[in-house]
């Protein structure tokens, strides 16, 4: 196709970029020569402009608002030919699509460089760590480092990444030809780049990057020089991709399922992003309004998080932590639902308990919304909040708990399949359970008065986020990496990439919660002399995890170039999105099937989960047709 | 899909799960109590929190072990081996009784660790019934980069301090304020840390139990120079402790209810040699810690090398930087790092030693 400046694309994006920066120019000095203000260019007004205006013209540049605008006005839309769905090549991938497995694709891999350019972040971290004192960056530079390292992990690696891998499997597995809203889905994924970019461009703002944590307490980030803007305003793109993408995700999950596919017979993995996609849309609003109260204190002088003029700096830490909390989960129950399909399939055994395994997932996202003030509990907030605080925390664990049982019991008797998708799963069961154990601990008032903010909260965090949630993206990318590539993976250095990872990530987690205890506060550029020997063991071994992603990234790209066809359902798996081709056809099914049993019906003879027109995998549905649930899409 | 047939043996091998489980739970709980997890402890508060911690290692090993027990045994009895390629398990799909059983047991225990935990949070938070004399305030501000600690000296007088000075085995209630952003005011000797938040009062209580000095730590991340933002605190027989407040509030000329000026008289004829790399008894940080100097052989830090910007400058220029940091900044290096607070700390003779010192070993 050629290339026109007038069509949307890269050519018009880039132009209308240009537009927007004008548009700041033009507004900012309106604006203050109408005032009377002096001088009349102020780089920090103009600069602020283009941060929350720039991305719109980019976007728009790029064509993923010109259904809506023609709509919109009146004019005729351009009747849907479906030129703008499924991949050609791979420069397919690099414009706007409205295929969710094209989007799937597109988020995975650009959340995936986004953790690759944050794990390089940490590695930086580390080097300064290696040894007391000053090695190479200053003081500045490395409060940046951890900011960003933080934020672009959370904002722009583990909530995306989920959000992309379901984005591919989820309409596959209930037995849908796309999301509900494919065109809000692209402007979704398209959100990611630009808050992505503008948290790592922040390093080149005047008075350096972001350095007030991803936390970005008031008054510190309401006093910071600009660069903390490129936070407050990042995040409000990524948030708004969060948001669009769990609606799509709830109305796709409500009004599209196949026939047959009762709530009670969907895989365990819509379920868990159902209920992720409930917190996001309660939750994530919280986090901008925490930003935008941000952005008014520093733009315009609202003083919502002065003291000295009325504002309360304790707020912002409770409108941050009603989000920030819940975000937690968010960043865990999609994983826990990749377990659950991976055991089952792995071990050739129904889930264990399915029905406790979807309410304990409820009963998480409804406790979840409870336990905020648990990161506030050293913050001088009103005392007597901490303990119901504490209790409601101590209890969340039961419904995890509930879930690690269910999971160790689908293990027992089953046929265990030890490849490179299980080991992570298995190691996932494990270390979750030490980041569950040390959360339990922190939930105890007395213990984290003395450990909150030290290196035992890095070593929790990271149990959970690295030991909990990336281990699930790893086994989930390796699980489903046939059917988004049509490849297989290389099995040996899968395993070789799992005991690496392993290893390394306890050598490098399991001595922080010590040297927390002992009285290593978090954030810190330098520290006492006493912490010297394990922060070298912990800076060695973290360079070892950094090299273990190496491998992980090799494997992926040889083996998408070349690894050996994959068939249609290589696990032999039970849940519809193996029933295609992989890839699976642009339109997903060939015709939509009708679901006639439980995803896990393993060890049932003849069982089946969807059949297809009636010349199914199997001769004869082993359960009544269920009643009518969901709409056909056709 | 065939089942696989003749099932392991597992009766047994739970019956050595449980054994082997038992064994690896008691030798973790074992390493878990032996290691000293702790910096020294010199509180009151700090028995309870300890022990709070050594009972949920022995809760929480079991755990651990146990799940881990699980996933090695299944691995191993259960993998699929050559020519079971194909097969499925048994299809299980729940069991009420064992599903009641991991939700309620677990709740108990998490609402009996709670209990426990409250009962321990009322004892380090309770002023102690029996205390031996009056409870002793203590203001404590946080301000980027150091912290000052006021006390109501005899007269009505004020004494401020950099330096944390405390009377053994008399309880301490701490008055904890911000003065720009949130710091966080810890002594982890004593086990108790709370933010200092502009605007309100926060605070805790200790009863310091051990003589000697412990490191005061700010906690929460308040900007540039949070890793430096240090102080010390030093546990003193009530008597000294008594004389020190003494000494002080004659000295301090300070009107009651004004800013009181810090300093300790004793090291009033320091040179500046050693004030510049080693800092003052009462909390001035020592200089050499972010400034390079040839002749104090300090290397580079975060601040202006000062071999290079000195030269040239007169004494009161000099004595200007150091007292407002903030008024001037070299090209290249970050505001608000250097401690704003000189002026404060240093007694007029510890100051002119300094610029003196400055002055001569950066002229040409």
């Amino acid at each position: 196709m050629s290339i026109t400046p007038r069509q949307p694309g890269w050519t018009r994006a880039g132009i209308y970029c240009l537009y927007g920066v004008a548009f700041a120019f033009a507004l900012s000095i309106a604006t203050r020569a109408g005032l009377s203000y002096d001088p009349l260019v102020d780089g920090e007004s103009v600069l602020r402009i283009a941060l929350l205006g720039v991305p719109f013209f980019f976007l728009v540049g790029l064509g993923l608002f010109t259904y809506w605008f023609r709509w919109a006005a009146g004019a005729p839309t351009i009747p849907e030919d479906h030129s703008g769905h499924g991949a050609k090549s791979w420069k397919s991938y690099l414009y706007p699509n409205t295929d969710h497995k094209v989007i799937g694709i597109q988020y995975v891999v650009t959340s995936f460089f986004f953790m690759f350019v944050g794990g390089l972040m940490a590695m930086l971290i580390r080097a300064e760590l290696a040894a007391p004192g000053r090695q190479f960056v200053d003081a500045n530079t490395y409060n940046g480092l951890f900011s960003v390292h933080a934020s672009l992990l959370i904002f722009l690696f583990i909530i995306p990444v989920f959000a992309g891998l379901a984005n591919y499997v989820l309409p596959l597995m209930i037995g849908a030809p796309d999301m509900a809203f494919p065109r809000l889905n692209a402007l979704s994924f398209w959100l990611l780049p630009v808050a992505g970019t503008m948290m790592i461009a922040s390093f080149f703002a005047p008075g350096g990057s972001f350095a007030s944590g991803w936390t970005a307490y008031a008054p510190l980030s309401t006093s910071a020089p600009i660069g903390q803007e490129f936070f407050t305003i990042g995040v409000q793109f990524a948030g708004a991709s969060s948001i669009a993408t769990a609606l799509n995700f709830l109305v796709t999950i409500i009004t599209m399922r196949a026939p047959g596919m009762s709530f009670f017979r969907m895989p365990l993995l819509v379920w868990a992003n159902f209920s992720t996609s409930l917190l996001v849309v309660i939750a994530t609003p919280f986090v901008a309004a925490s930003q935008f109260f941000v952005l008014l204190d520093r733009s315009l002088g609202f003083n919502f998080f002065d003291a000295g003029q009325g504002g309360d700096v304790l707020m912002y830490q409770h409108v941050f932590w009603f989000y920030s909390h819940p975000a937690v989960y968010i960043m865990m129950l999609p994983g826990f639902g990749i377990v659950s399909e991976i055991l089952a399939v792995k071990s050739r055994k129904p889930v264990f308990g399915y029905r406790m395994m979807a309410f304990s997932l409820l009963a998480i996202v409804v406790l979840g919304f409870t336990v905020w003030a648990h990161h506030m509990f050293v913050s001088g907030m009103q005392s007597w909040i901490r303990v119901p605080m504490m209790v409601t925390t101590a209890i969340i664990a039961v419904p995890t708990g509930i879930k690690i049982f269910s999971w160790l019991a689908t293990m027992w008797h089953g046929v265990l399949k030890l490849d490179t998708p299980m080991l992570f799963t298995l190691g996932f069961l494990t270390m979750f359970v030490l980041g569950g154990i040390s959360g339990v601990m922190l939930a105890m008032i007395p213990l984290t008065i003395h450990v909150s903010d030290t290196y035992f909260i890095v070593a929790h965090i990271h149990y959970v986020l690295f030991g909990g949630s990336l281990f699930t993206i790893f086994a989930g990318v390796y699980f489903w990496f046939p059917k988004m590539t049509g490849r297989m993976y290389d099995e040996r250095l899968g395993k070789l990439h799992f005991w690496m990872t392993f290893i390394f990530f306890n050598a490098t987690f399991a001595p922080m919660h010590l040297i927390g205890v002992q009285g290593m506060p978090r954030r810190v550029a330098d520290y006492a002399e006493q912490f010297a020997t394990w922060n070298l063991v912990i800076s060695l071994a973290a360079f070892g995890t950094g090299i273990s992603t190496l491998i992980f990234a090799y494997n992926m790209i040889a083996s998408w170039r070349g690894g050996p066809r994959a068939t249609g359902n290589p696990w032999r798996s039970l849940t519809l999105e193996w029933q295609v081709t992989s890839p699976p056809p642009v339109f997903n099914f060939d015709e939509i099937p009708t679901v006639v049993g439980g995803p896990y019906e393993y060890g049932v003879p003849g069982a089946v989960h969807g059949v297809f027109g009636g010349s199914g995998t199997t001769a004869e549905p082993t359960q009544e047709p269920a009643e009518s649930a969901g709409t056909p899409s056709t | 899909m065939e089942q696989r047939r003749g099932g392991r043996n597992s009766r047994r091998m739970v019956v050595e799960m449980f054994v082997l489980g038992t064994i690896a739970s008691l030798i973790g709980i074992a390493i878990g109590l032996a290691i000293d997890w702790f910096p020294e402890a010199a509180s009151t508060q700090a028995g309870p929190i300890d022990t709070l911690w050594d009972v949920l290692v022995i809760v929480s090993v079991p755990i651990f072990v146990g799940v881990t027990i699980i996933v090695i045994y299944a691995a191993r009895l259960f993998r699929e081996r050559p020519g079971e390629e194909g097969l499925d398990g048994p299809p299980i799909h729940g069991n009420t009784k064992l599903e009641v059983i991991w939700t309620t047991i677990p709740a108990i225990l998490l609402l009996a660790l709670c209990t426990y935990a409250f009962v321990v949070l009322r004892d380090i938070e309770e002023a102690p019934a029996s205390a031996a004399g009056p409870e002793l305030r203590v203001a404590v501000r946080g301000e980027q980069f150091a912290w000052t600690y006021t006390y109501a000296g005899s007269d009505g007088k004020k004494v401020s301090t950099t330096r944390l000075f405390l009377p053994k085995g008399r309880s301490v209630d701490f008055d904890v304020t911000g003065k720009d952003v949130i710091h966080d005011f810890w002594v982890p000797a004593f086990r108790m840390k709370v933010d200092a938040v502009p605007g309100i009062t926060t605070g805790y209580r200790v009863t310091p139990t051990r003589l000697g000095t412990f490191p005061v730590v700010c906690a929460e991340l308040c900007g540039l120079g949070h890793a430096y933002m240090r102080s010390e605190a030093e546990v003193m027989e009530p008597a000294a402790f008594d004389a020190w407040l003494a000494k002080e509030s004659e000295e301090s000329n300070a009107p009651a209810g004004g800013e009181a000026e810090g300093g300790d008289g004793a090291t009033a004829s320091a040179d500046g040699k050693t004030i510049f790399t080693d800092g003052t008894d009462n909390g001035a940080l020592g200089c050499g810690s972010c400034h390079q100097l040839a002749d104090a052989g300090t290397a580079e830090g975060i601040g202006p090398n000062l071999d290079e910007v000195l030269p040239g400058q007169t004494a009161e220029e000099i004595e200007a930087s150091i007292v407002d940091p903030e008024a001037k900044i070299t090209p290249g290096k970050p505001a608000g790092v250097m401690p704003g607070n000189y002026g404060d700390v240093l007694s007029p003779a510890e100051l002119e030693a300094v610029v003196t010192y400055l002055s001569d070993s950066t002229k040409k």
